[in-house]
């Protein structure tokens, strides 16, 4: 009887939960049980074990998070933080960074090509990224790049824009150990943006110091049509505070972190709390995905998590919360950009160098053509996505910008890692080239809300 | 610093634009596109204004002949110029009718080419010359450098004699004069290929016929017959010697110049079928809500926005061309990029915009289903989406057209 129950199929393995089995199904889905026992492996019926690293991290921990940090209170609570004055532009069009953040683009590209780039098979297979590359991701300041230079960042004014082109330049070397270098960063923006006088005391410190911290900002749920701005996690009002309850999916070292941003639902209006990762009722399981894995991926389970009154980051009327998840879009668009470009910069060569019938496959129409549209299309997906970066540096309304950006970038960008792999053939496919990571990692615009802001 | 909304400085221009455009224009867009090979007289009016506005300065030089680019200056600072301004407009004007804007006395694509190749002479000789443009032959279309009309020095005379056939010559009946692609020496290639401006009346050239065509039917497109027509020597824009290493380069530089054009164009069609279809959407209850993703809102929404992220695209490909040509950059692949995205999103939109209005789409009750019609041609004209390709292509993938056919 309960065998038969736990072979039913349907909500599991991608089957649909129409699906049935007739007899031989359900023999077969037995005998496909007893092959996954760990009892033919004590016997030595199994030849060799395919462990893959990632499956360690996958059901290995299931625990209170690991790093527990106190945070020590400081600061006057309810008043105002200091806040980056916005991006005056002389509405002059213009395509041109600025000096600095020419700089800064030109330093980060440079720790893509020869840190990140070489990194990131690995940091795929492990699901980690190495603790030398985070290290130096600090070092060149990713953490501190929104906060503002009064509480000791480095931004003087609004910093959308300079986030948009360090993380697109970050994610030409990899799009995984991008969002695992920009998440704390993204954190930190946050706080610099709505944060209270006492939150800026209380948590920057930490993030402009020598030992930052992972910090993750989780607002995806294990939804299907999730729609970000209905968030099935609840925050309840108590005496004290609040208590929260409901699961986010696919936080960006979640298991390391020791400070969340979450997304709950307060009276029915979305809103952002701080939750540090030491508070009782948080489990975290690993959540390895399609691709991003370098990010070491994570589900946040939260069971009565009870935070203080002043968890609460920003205006419990939803609009800070709306802000944060378009801010979010706008670093997934980026994402996709710098990932997009790294495709265009890979097959070129490759196209050209490649030989079929007694010439190189460029000279060839229908490849070349999808070369072609490939950059028009990622030129495409870059002017949209300046466009909502600079209008949100410059304190104007992007909703409309960042959405046209968002679709842009999820239909093209996914095209893009498409055809990347398509134009290698077989070849493509295999780990020996990227494309096939940059296919996995593309296929998350769209999908992420959250994780990562500018 | 980056800022990609449109130039503060040109909003009063396009403002202006956007009003002559639905006060002028769509009230005679239908008559027009029922009465084809009419000559639009309302038009004479118009330019009539335009020409006042362009006297003032109002219209920072904008339009067809706008695209002239001067190297005068050693000037470093951020450039919002002629280029930028003539492609809002036309994106303005053309939300109000392409097959009209096209048939506005002198600004034909005629005046883009001698803007962009005459020296100053000819530029001056030429200033308010409505002109139209004359490439295509009936055997050779996308492969311009292949066009079998030539140009023969008599020196006696001191004037060229062309001969062949130039067909989809737009006001080509209308205009008062055309600019006519021959070749001097059909040995010698592309590198021989000259342009001439034809006045109208020049004895030898005769308006043939005028095309029957599937949209932009308010603007006239004619064949002409070249025989034995006698043009000034001094008529030849640009340098009369046979260059073989800069080869094409001289008479290609005008499409540089031209395409972007033709990407305003498609952009502001499409962005009448999309306002359209918008407040059309909205009034049978679906509300666009760009914060919600698009898999949870109706299918109508969902497509709408995917077409205005599209259009938004197309938009801004064609601010960057214009805005490289006003800071004298070199635009080649970006003005082919705007062009091929523009002119394949203006026909996904529009016939997009055509089956979400359903019969309100279909039929000459509305606009759409025009729109679907005149959009068509901007993926062709200029250089067709699969030309642009071969050029963002070739540009991309460093080959030459030898190895890139």
């Amino acid at each position: 009887m309960s065998l038969i129950q736990s072979l039913k199929p349907g909500g599991k393995h991608g089957l649909s939960s129409k699906e049935s089995r007739d007899p031989i199904g359900y023999a077969v889905a037995a005998l496909n049980r007893l092959a996954q026992s760990d009892l033919i492996d004590r016997v030595g019926l199994r030849k060799a074990s395919e462990q893959v690293v990632f499956s360690a991290t996958r059901s290995g921990f299931k625990a209170a998070t690991t790093a527990n940090r106190t945070f020590a209170k400081a600061g006057k609570k309810g008043k105002q933080g200091v806040r980056a004055p916005a991006a005056t532009p002389k509405g002059v069009f213009d395509l041109t960074p600025t000096e600095d953040e020419q700089m800064l683009v030109d330093v980060v590209t440079e720790f893509a090509e020869e840190v990140v780039r070489p990194a990131a098979a690995e940091a795929n297979e492990t699901c980690t990224a190495p603790e030398a590359l985070l290290k130096a991701g600090l070092e060149i300041g990713l953490p501190i790049l929104g906060v503002p230079e009064s509480l000791g960042g480095i931004s003087e004014e609004r910093s959308a824009m300079a986030g948009t082109l360090v993380a697109e330049a970050l994610a030409k070397g990899d799009m995984g150990l991008a969002v695992a270098a920009l998440a704390p960063g993204s954190v930190a923006t946050a706080l610099g943006l709505w944060g209270t006088d006492a939150q800026q005391q209380t948590y920057l410190p930490a993030f402009t110091g020598d030992d930052v911290p992972a910090a993750a900002l989780a607002l995806t749920e294990p939804t299907v049509l999730f729609d970000v701005l209905s968030p099935s996690t609840t925050a309840e009002k108590t005496a004290d505070g609040f208590v929260l309850n409901g699961v986010k999916t696919l936080v960006p070292r979640g298991a390391e972190a020791e400070l969340f941003i979450i997304g709950a639902s307060l009276e029915g209006e979305p809103v952002l709390f701080l939750v540090e990762s030491s508070t009782p009722g948080i489990t975290v399981d690993g959540d390895p995905a399609m691709g991003v894995r370098a990010a070491s991926l994570a589900k946040l389970t939260l069971t009565d998590v009870a935070v203080p009154a002043d968890a609460v980051l920003g205006a419990t009327d939803g609009t800070t919360y709306l802000e944060c998840v378009r801010l979010s879009r706008l670093a997934w668009c980026a994402l996709a950009v710098g990932t997009g470009q790294a495709v265009l910069d890979y097959v070129t060569p490759y196209v050209k160098q490649r030989e079929a019938f007694g010439e190189p496959i460029a000279h060839r129409q229908s490849v070349a053509f999808m070369v072609a549209n490939i950059a028009i299309e990622l030129q495409s997906m870059r002017l949209l996505t300046y466009k909502a970066a600079s209008r949100a540096a410059a304190g104007k309304d992007f909703a409309r910008e960042v959405a046209l950006a968002r679709k842009l970038c999820a239909d093209k960008g996914m095209l893009i890692g498409l055809d990347g792999v398509q134009l290698l053939g077989g070849h493509g496919f295999v780990k020996e080239h990227p494309v096939e990571r940059w296919y996995r990692d593309l296929r998350a615009i769209g999908v992420m809300e959250g994780s990562v802001l500018v | 610093m980056i800022n990609l909304d449109d130039p503060r400085k040109f909003r009063p221009l396009t403002e202006q634009a956007h009003q002559v455009a639905m006060n002028m224009l769509r009230p005679i867009s239908r008559k027009y596109d029922l009465a084809e090979h009419e000559y639009p007289k309302e038009l004479d009016m118009l330019a009539a204004m335009i020409d006042g506005l362009s006297e003032s300065g109002a219209s920072e030089g904008a339009g067809a002949a706008g695209v002239r680019r001067d190297d005068k200056a050693e000037d470093t600072t951020v450039k919002n110029g002629t280029n930028l301004a003539s492609v809002m407009s036309i994106a303005e004007m053309c939300w109000g009718d392409v097959g009209l804007l096209l048939s506005m006395p002198r600004q034909g694509l005629g005046n883009s080419a001698i803007a962009s190749v005459a020296n100053d002479e000819q530029s001056k000789r030429f200033e308010g010359v409505w002109a139209g443009m004359a490439i295509t032959e009936p055997d050779t279309g996308s492969d311009s450098a292949s066009i079998k009309t030539t140009a023969t020095l008599d020196s006696d005379m001191d004037c060229y004699v062309l001969n062949g056939e130039k067909i989809f010559v737009t006001s080509g009946e209308r205009a008062d004069a055309v600019v006519v692609w021959a070749t001097l020496d059909r040995d010698l290639g592309r590198a021989a290929i000259k342009s001439f401006v034809v006045p109208k009346g020049t004895p030898g050239m005769k308006v043939e016929r005028l095309e029957h065509k599937l949209g932009i039917r308010a603007s006239d497109t004619a064949t002409i017959i070249f025989e034995n027509c006698r043009v000034p020597a001094e008529n030849l824009m640009g340098s009369p010697e046979v260059d073989v290493k800069q080869g094409f380069a001289g008479a290609m530089a005008t499409f540089d110049n031209t395409r972007p054009l033709v990407a305003a164009m498609a952009v502001g069609c499409a962005k009448a079928a999309l306002d359209l279809v918008r407040d059309l959407l909205e009034q049978a209850g679906i509300e666009i809500d760009y914060d919600r993703p698009a898999i949870t809102q109706s299918a109508a929404a969902a497509k709408f926005l995917q077409m205005e992220a599209d259009w938004e695209a197309a938009h801004l490909l064609m601010l960057q061309a214009a805005w490289m040509a006003d800071n004298r950059e070199p635009n080649s692949l970006e003005a082919s990029m705007a062009k091929a995205k523009a002119g394949r999103v203006g026909s996904d939109i529009t016939l997009s915009c055509v089956e979400l209005a359903g019969s309100i789409g279909y039929s000459e009750s509305e606009l759409l289903e025009k729109w679907a019609r005149d959009s068509k041609i901007l993926d062709i004209f200029e250089g067709t989406q699969q030309i642009q390709q071969l050029i963002v292509a070739r540009r991309i993938l460093g080959l030459s057209s030898a190895e890139l056919k």
